[in-house]
């Protein structure tokens, strides 16, 4: 299959209609032809831009530069410039605005790839992790030596609230505030806690950053550390990822030798230690209270919040659990400063995000990618386009804490602020794109199979509700369901967000909401005319055990 | 070996594990994993000792060993196979290379085969994604699988 380099959109809400879109679109098909340029770019229509003022526009990717309003008769010097020619057509671009929340709207963009932008990942892959004297060549602890020579730790906490850094985990709470909290719980004992624990299906951003580039994570838990006032931190990392725990250990022999941590690091008074704590596989140690449990040596069941890790954490003190991706971020805006990075991404939503690319796409993998791209970039651009020619259907945003996005949302900007106003949610950064061929009973089904595997049972909402969530989709799958299953289903998940003591419990129903909302047609056909559209499911008729 | 023997070597491996990793709380997990990979499970005399060596009740640290998927309290075949049945393997079509698997071993999840040589586990994600359907032969990584290749990468192992 011909990998497309360049994908246009062109505006066709009624307001663009009305002032010529259509004859736009079919203008770009024909210019892009004749400039026999057909096999490279691809063309789409979009709705719902949010700008009047420069409707009818077209928006060109990787760039994203946006053009307009234009008229038919522009379209040849638009097609001959910018895709031909490969120079920004600028007599044609529309009034900089902000379209945060409809569009993608990227500030900043280099790197190999069309929009790749390095900054958790800049060293992975380049450095040899085994060697700390790379990492120093390549900026290392330079951050570190730049904080504690030079800053006081309320204005190290200052620079990270102005960086508008959001939690990599999951959630995207603000690193700034969290670190502020921390920094003003009573007490004199403090932790660092790295949640490495990275177990949502379809994620590996963490276990590249901790095998690729171990020290910037020991450097970035240290600067936290004097930021909070804490002299000691785990690395809490899954059972499962042997080479990033031994490559850890190393670098803290390391970085312990050089003085990097340890006691009266350069002089400055501040001490530090710390320890890697390896998982045993839990999928809810990623939860950061059963995590502190599970440091604690005990079953890795969530405690009731509040109150928060914030003030009592681990051993009852005041502890920071922060994401690897999130802790990576730090050296370079210690680096930098807050303004540089800004640069990237959203205004609402500053840096960069890694996601892993999955599913029916012929280019699996991971980018990091400035904040705001949108899932029409990632499939055409970065996973080389649907396999087999098919239609791209839902994208899947990773294990509990992400949502099912159903195609019309394609082109909606992949970033904290904008997802949450759609009403889906990024989760870790695991895309798993799944096309036509897939049916949503059998994702489903699939999904709930891991929350009912993976609930601690501490809870009863969470133990019994996946369980029977489950049942009834198995059922459904069969060709058993009965009208009575959706609205079970429906009441299922709002106790399970409800009633559930923690995330994993609370976000289990979000993909039996989504399919309910997204594509109810396709619920029903199996219920009321015993056909999985999809041709997926068995729908044997038989009842099957689903213990 | 006789049953004697037997114990006396539970005792032996959980005392290393425990004077390699000391004998506090926060090292359970740890303490529980180096006997588990040494033994292969977690026996009841294991507990037993444990249990002495910590001064922890027995039912906190059977407790804790049932918690996690990585610690067994039952035990193994000589070769542990763990499948991954998240959904991006699903989705890469994960479910035809679980039913070749079921096939040729002749086993259900969870069960070890009569002739000890074989455990099925079903597993939740092993961070390698991009390359699934994957699965895992004792420490080995499998990914890319087509249902074909089961037989194959089965045979490696005696």
């Amino acid at each position: 299959m011909k990998i497309k380099r360049s994908m246009v959109l062109v505006s066709s809400d009624p307001h663009s209609i009305e002032k010529g879109s259509e004859e736009i679109y079919s203008r770009l098909v024909d210019e892009v032809k004749a400039f026999d340029l057909s096999d490279e770019i691809s063309i789409s229509k979009v709705s719902d831009i949010d700008r009047v003022d420069a409707s009818p526009l077209v928006i060109v990717y990787p760039e994203a530069v946006v053009y307009g309003p234009l008229s038919p008769d522009d379209v040849h010097f638009l097609v001959e410039e910018h895709l031909y020619k490969g120079r920004i057509a600028s007599r044609l671009q529309a009034p900089t605005k902000e379209l945060s929340g409809k569009i993608a709207w990227i500030t900043a963009r280099a790197g190999t790839l069309p929009a790749e932008q390095r900054i958790v990942l800049e060293r992975a892959g380049l450095i040899d992790p085994d060697s700390i004297e790379d990492y120093i060549i390549h900026d290392g602890y330079q951050a570190l030596g730049k904080v504690l020579s030079s800053m006081k730790p309320a204005e190290v906490i200052d620079v990270v609230k102005k960086s508008g850094l959001k939690g990599r985990g999951g959630a995207g709470f603000p690193t700034g505030l969290k670190w502020g909290f921390v920094a003003d719980a009573a007490g004199d004992k403090r932790y660092v806690i790295c949640n490495a624990d990275e177990s949502e299906p379809g994620t590996f951003k963490d276990r590249l950053i901790l095998e690729g580039d171990p020290h910037s994570i020991i450097e970035a838990m240290a600067i936290a550390a004097y930021a909070i006032g804490a002299d000691e931190g785990y690395i809490y990392i899954r059972g499962e990822y042997t080479l990033a725990q031994t490559r850890l250990v190393k670098a803290i022999v390391q970085a312990k030798e050089m003085g990097f941590i340890g006691e009266n690091i350069f002089d400055s008074g501040f001490n530090f230690d710390v320890h890697v704590h390896g998982g045993a596989g839990a999928y809810i140690c990623g939860e950061e209270t059963a995590l502190i449990e599970s440091i604690e040596g005990k079953r890795g069941e969530p405690r009731p919040r509040p109150p928060y890790p914030t003030t009592n954490g681990l051993w009852d003190k005041p502890t920071l659990v922060n994401n690897v991706e999130t802790l990576a971020n730090i050296p370079a805006i210690l680096r930098n400063g807050a303004d540089w990075f800004r640069s990237f991404g959203t205004p609402s939503s500053p840096g960069t995000k890694v996601y892993t690319i999955l599913g029916n796409v012929n280019n699996t993998g991971l980018v990091e990618v400035p904040m705001g791209i949108t899932l029409r970039e990632v499939i055409t651009i970065y996973a080389k386009g649907m396999k087999n020619g098919r239609h791209f259907k839902l994208a899947q945003t990773g294990g509990s804490s992400g949502s099912i996005i159903p195609a019309v949302l394609q082109d909606t900007p992949m970033d904290y602020d904008s997802y949450a106003k759609a009403g889906v949610s990024m989760g870790s950064g695991a895309l798993l794109i799944c096309s036509d061929e897939t049916c949503v009973v059998d994702l489903a089904k699939v999904l709930l199979n891991f929350f009912r595997f993976e609930s601690c049972g501490k809870c009863n909402p969470c133990r019994i509700g996946n369980q029977r969530a489950y049942q009834i989709l198995n059922n459904i799958s069969e060709g058993l369901g009965s009208t009575k299953d959706v609205n079970d289903l429906e009441e299922i998940s709002k106790w399970l967000y409800e009633m559930s003591n923690c995330g994993l419990g609370q976000t289990a129903g979000s993909p039996l909401k989504d399919i309910m909302k997204h594509f109810r047609a396709e619920v029903d056909a199996h219920i009321t005319n015993k056909v999985c559209p999809a041709g997926v499911c068995a729908m044997s008729g038989k009842t099957t055990t689903t213990v | 070996m006789s049953s004697n023997n037997n114990g006396r070597d539970v005792i032996k491996t959980v005392n290393a594990a425990v004077s390699e990793f000391h004998a506090r709380q926060e090292e359970l997990i740890p303490i529980l994993m180096k006997v588990n990979q040494e033994l292969g499970y977690i026996p009841t005399d294991a507990l037993e000792r444990i249990s002495e060596a910590m001064h922890i009740p027995q039912s906190r640290v059977y407790s804790v060993a049932s918690f996690y998927h990585m610690i067994s309290t039952k035990p193994t075949g000589r070769h542990v196979i763990k499948f991954c049945e998240s959904a991006p393997c699903h989705v890469a079509g994960g479910k035809a290379v679980w039913d070749a698997l079921l096939e040729e071993l002749q086993i259900k999840p969870g069960e070890t085969s009569p002739d000890g040589k074989w455990t099925l586990k079903t597993t939740s994600c092993l961070g390698v994604c991009a390359v699934g359907p994957v699965m895992m032969v004792d420490d080995d990584i499998y990914g890319n699988i087509d249902p074909d290749q089961v037989r194959e990468i089965l045979g490696k192992y005696e």
